[in-house]
């Protein structure tokens, strides 16, 4: 059974999508998409821990031999990220039922827990995928159920929201096949491990340069990286609360993982970053996403757009970390990929707590909610501090890493920038809390009562999750130093 | 008690943090609320003193929490520099709370157990400042006590309070993650260590460019300092009820500040190698013009708690200032007027708070006269003035005459004049407001304050506690060797 858990990871949660039909009672599909949720976290530990004590897992589907089957590879990086992946999606999933109760028609609750499981099971299998075709495959199955359950949104908007998404991902996805298909006609193979072992020997070809620059591309779409972020905010914003806050803390972080596992792993980094000139290009974007996003931010007058804007500065964040190509700048990068997801996922959840009781997320609308639902907002005040870097929370230790990664390279400009940029958060996070603390609540808010505890529990869990990697820091940051040191060292191997 | 030193330490700081939980489930009982508080700060007091003690022994003191990251360390180690500001911090912790029963009933304030559970925090944070063995810890709780004391100065909840927190808050928060952060960071990349060390950390190869730059973004990043031009919170916090005023932006947060530039002075640099600095000189000269246009600033103000922040302003200058002299006296100086400047300025916030709430006073013009409705308030002003100014018979005396012999020491004569003028100044706008209250009554105020009415004072509570903060100006002029003997024995570790 153990030696299965690979493709038991991406199968039980896809299995379960069409079950959900057989239910078909809300309840019920909720409870049995919680449990195959939980099962898929469990996995991921194990497989966590396998990888911890016995180095890569490598696994042929259905038994036949890579690179003709398709294999399955966890390493510490995809490991990494199945656990974030599972852990968050079955923290949120707590209060899902609750909440699409108040956005969702009935009739409709089985369709969201089947397009979810679908989506969850897509994320994870590009994740534990070692096969750049099935990397593909599963980008459909995940996008174009994200799709899906982003039109589900309550308001008229999330329509037109999901088709941007859906034009813009499906640009991405297809640019990422073309590359793939152009990666395939030179080599002849789809295998990640071969396809490392084989490209330096044409790495000097028009096609190769081609395929990179469509890969990198496509990927960027999917990650929502400045200048191609535009789909994010409306999509982020109008999607069901619960929606949001996992695909906020997923969705990129799986885009992110495919950039890091193309650059350093498939091509190789000499390739991605002395041959194309990634780093420069990689470095200034990240650093006006930030500063165009977080500037944006402030200016945004839906808490939920507020914080998605956030979301592509965060992103800028970890681009800018990924920039250095050092084990350090890609420490940072990993650290913050997780602390990141921490941080949204507990602050959409507590925005979907407001939107459970005041049916929308307009900063207007906070007024007084400091007094009216104090245990909320006290959550949104606390993954607010841990956006802008507050010592003890999880974004003071991503942002340590981050600048110590760019004084170590020599880039000291870099570094004052960074912490430039977590002023504006100061500032975005703050308007937020000048409104419902100071405000005197709305007549139409006066008899709002605190959320109930289907949100409280899960929001408090993610909040207390950020303040306790804040100040316990052993897992985050050993595993992605680990994971780090590792891509350099599988690199190192494969260049000589 | 049979407890330990190092668990005297650690409960220091969390026992503070434990009181919020009474405070909290005290709520409803307004007495026995405000019984934890101060029983709680005479605990801490107890344990202040015994540690004081133990470091008299020669015990050193010192324990090693967790490690946030690696080579990070949460660590506590004490000594005297350290030592002088608990005691400070936390005897006044109990006189204010003292203070505070009597200013917060009188004034019949709203949310009076979110401002004690938010005092206490800041307490404890304050703790974690004074005894943090690295500056890693000390970031941790300088920027906790930041955080803590914003529902603090944004208490009463009105427009004028928001914008005051976003002042406060903005700029606190900004210099530290930008400077500071950054300048922390620094140190570690090119020391490798970031512990407190005698004779500070960096090699003396180190080179003297980014070290001076370190310093420069040390001095601007400990915005807690006040050291102009950031300097704009300290008069924006003063829409905050008297008592933070008096504990936080007299004596723990401002003083949190001048202790991390001294720390950062004495034991990250070292004074061997600050003065080499190239930056040193302008820094120098920078503290002296931000204690020169704070005193005018001060001069031009109506409002007597505004007087008394740019006052604050000022003083704080003279501390950053003998810091950056470098030199024993001046090491000496700034931190026994992290002490006698604390009691000085304390008095006069007490003061201030007790003429709001007895007379409903808050501007200078109006209080001629009211020297006969509030003798002993007024008596308390005039000493607190002295001991700011450096007049004997108080203990300002002592840490002015020191820092006057650092800038004769180091041959910096315009600085010694700046320290001159400054006292004059501190003349100008502190000693007519007790002269008018008690002098000039008759012709202006005969509408204002009923004469006759009688002696109207502070509550109770509040009066004992100016009382006992103006005593205190008067001990240290006459007993100042146990606050000599600790500053000296700062260099001497």
């Amino acid at each position: 059974m153990l030696t299965h858990l690979p493709v038991l990871q991406v199968i039980v949660p896809l299995m379960a999508a069409p079950l959900c039909l057989l239910l078909n009672r809300p309840r019920l599909v909720w409870l049995f998409t919680l449990i195959v949720s939980g099962l898929a976290f469990v996995i991921s530990g194990l497989l966590l821990q396998q990888v911890l004590t016995s180095g890569t897992i490598i696994y042929d589907l259905g038994g036949w031999d890579a690179p003709w089957g398709i294999e399955y590879r966890i390493d510490l990086l995809n490991a990494y990220l199945l656990v974030i992946i599972s852990a968050i999606s079955t923290v949120v999933l707590f209060a899902a039922h609750t909440s699409i109760r108040e956005e969702i028609p009935a009739s409709r609750h089985t369709l969201f827990y089947i397009l979810y499981l679908l989506t969850f099971a897509g994320m994870l299998g590009i994740v534990a995928t070692g096969d750049a075709f099935n990397v593909f495959v599963f980008l459909e199955i995940s996008s174009l159920s994200a799709y899906a359950l982003i039109a589900l949104g309550k308001d008229r908007r999330a329509l037109w929201a999901s088709f941007q998404y859906l034009i813009m991902g499906t640009i991405g996805a297809t640019f990422i096949l073309i590359g793939i298909g152009l990666m395939y006609q030179m080599t002849g193979t789809l295998n990640m491990e071969d396809l490392s072992k084989l490209l330096p020997d044409v790495e000097q070809t028009r096609t190769v340069f081609t395929a990179f620059a469509f890969v990198i591309v496509g990927i960027c779409l999917k990650l929502a990286m400045f200048p191609l972020h535009l789909w994010l905010p409306n999509a982020y914003a109008y999607a069901p609360s619960i929606v949001t806050a996992f695909l906020a803390a997923t969705a990129t972080k799986v885009a992110i993982y495919l950039l890091i596992r193309f650059t350093f792993s498939i091509f190789n980094l000499s390739f991605s970053f002395t041959h194309v000139p990634l780093q420069i290009l990689f470095l200034v974007l990240g650093l006006a996403g930030i500063f165009v996003a977080s500037t944006t931010a402030i200016y945004q007058t839906n808490v939920k757009q507020l914080f998605a804007y956030s979301s592509i500065a965060q992103i800028g964040y970890m681009i800018v970390g990924f920039s250095v190509s050092s084990v350090a700048g890609l420490t940072a990068t990993l650290l913050h990929l997780f602390n990141h997801a921490l941080m949204k996922s507990a602050l959409f959840l507590a925005l979907g707590a407001v939107m459970y009781r005041i049916g929308s997320t307009q900063l207007s609308q906070f007024q007084g909610l400091g007094r009216q639902m104090p245990l909320t907002m006290a959550a949104i005040v606390v993954g607010g501090l841990s956006l802008i870097g507050v010592p003890l929370t999880v974004g003071f230790v991503s942002k340590w890493y981050l600048v110590v990664a760019m004084i170590e390279n020599g880039w000291w400009p870099v570094a004052v920038l960074i912490l430039l940029g977590s002023l504006l958060a100061v500032v975005y996070v703050w308007r937020i809390v000048e409104v419902a603390y100071f405000k005197p609540a709305l007549a139409s808010t006066k008899t709002i009562k605190e959320a109930p505890l289907a949100f409280l529990i899960p929001v408090w869990v993610l909040v207390i999750a950020n303040i306790y990697f804040g100040i316990d820091t052993r897992f985050s940051v050993e595993v992605a130093h680990a994971a780090s040191m590792n891509l350099f060292q599988g690199l190192s191997g494969v260049n000589r | 008690m049979n407890l330990s030193l190092e668990l005297m330490l650690q409960l220091s700081i969390i026992l503070p943090l434990l009181a919020v939980v009474g405070i909290v489930a005290t709520g409803s009982k307004p007495n026995l609320r405000e019984a934890v508080t101060i029983g709680t700060s005479l605990v801490l007091l107890y344990f202040v003193i015994n540690l004081y003690q133990g470091t008299q022994r020669g015990e050193n003191i010192s324990i090693t929490w967790w490690e946030l990251l690696p080579g990070l360390q949460i660590s506590f180690n004490i000594e005297p520099l350290g030592m002088l500001f608990a005691l400070v911090a936390s005897f006044l912790w109990l006189i204010t709370s003292v203070y505070a029963i009597g200013y917060m009933r009188g004034h019949h304030e709203q949310n009076q157990t979110r401002f004690y559970a938010c005092f206490a925090i800041a307490i404890s944070s304050v703790m974690g400042i004074t005894f943090a063995g690295n500056l890693f810890t000390l970031f941790i709780f300088y920027e906790i006590l930041t955080l803590s004391t914003y529902p603090l100065v944004t208490h009463a909840g009105t427009e004028d309070a928001k914008k005051g927190g976003r002042v406060y808050l903005g700029i606190l928060l900004s210099t530290s993650i930008a400077f500071f952060l950054l300048a922390i960071i620094g140190t570690w990349f090119v020391a490798g260590t970031l512990d407190f060390k005698p004779g500070g950390v960096f090699n003396t190869d180190v080179n003297k460019v980014v070290a001076g730059v370190l310093l420069l973004l040390f001095i601007f990043g400990i915005g807690k300092a006040a050291i102009m031009p950031f300097h704009r919170w300290l008069p924006a916090a003063m829409v905050a009820p008297t008592p933070v005023s008096a504990l936080l932006h007299a004596v723990a947060v401002v003083k949190a500040g001048v202790f991390t530039i001294l720390k950062v002075c004495t034991f990250i640099f070292g004074i061997d190698l600050l003065p080499t600095l190239p930056t040193t000189q302008f820094l120098l000269y920078l503290a002296g013009a931000s204690i020169l246009l704070a005193s005018l600033v001060a001069m031009r103000q109506d409002n007597l708690k505004a007087r008394l922040a740019y006052s604050t302003v000022s003083q704080l200058g003279y501390i950053t200032l003998g810091a950056l002299l470098a030199t024993s006296s001046g090491v000496i100086g700034s931190s026994m007027h992290i002490a006698t400047h604390a009691f000085g300025k304390i008095t006069l916030f007490f003061c201030a708070g007790a003429i709001l709430v007895a007379a409903h006073k808050s501007k200078i013009s109006e209080m001629r006269g009211l020297g006969r409705q509030m003798p002993i308030t007024m008596v308390a002003f005039f000493i607190a003035s002295l001991s700011i100014i450096g007049a004997p018979p108080t203990g300002g005396t002592w840490s002015k005459w020191f820092l006057l012999m650092g800038t004769i020491e180091t041959e910096q004569f315009i600085l010694m004049c700046v320290l001159i003028i400054s006292s004059l100044m501190n003349i100008a706008y502190l000693l007519p407001i007790p002269f008018h209250a008690f002098f000039s009554g008759d012709k202006v105020s005969s509408s204002e304050v009923k004469i006759g009415a009688g002696i109207k004072e502070a509550p109770l509570p509040s009066l004992i506690a100016i009382s006992v903060t103006t005593m205190g100006c008067l001990v240290l002029f006459v007993y100042p060797q146990p606050l000599y003997e600790l500053a000296k024995s700062i260099l001497a570790t």
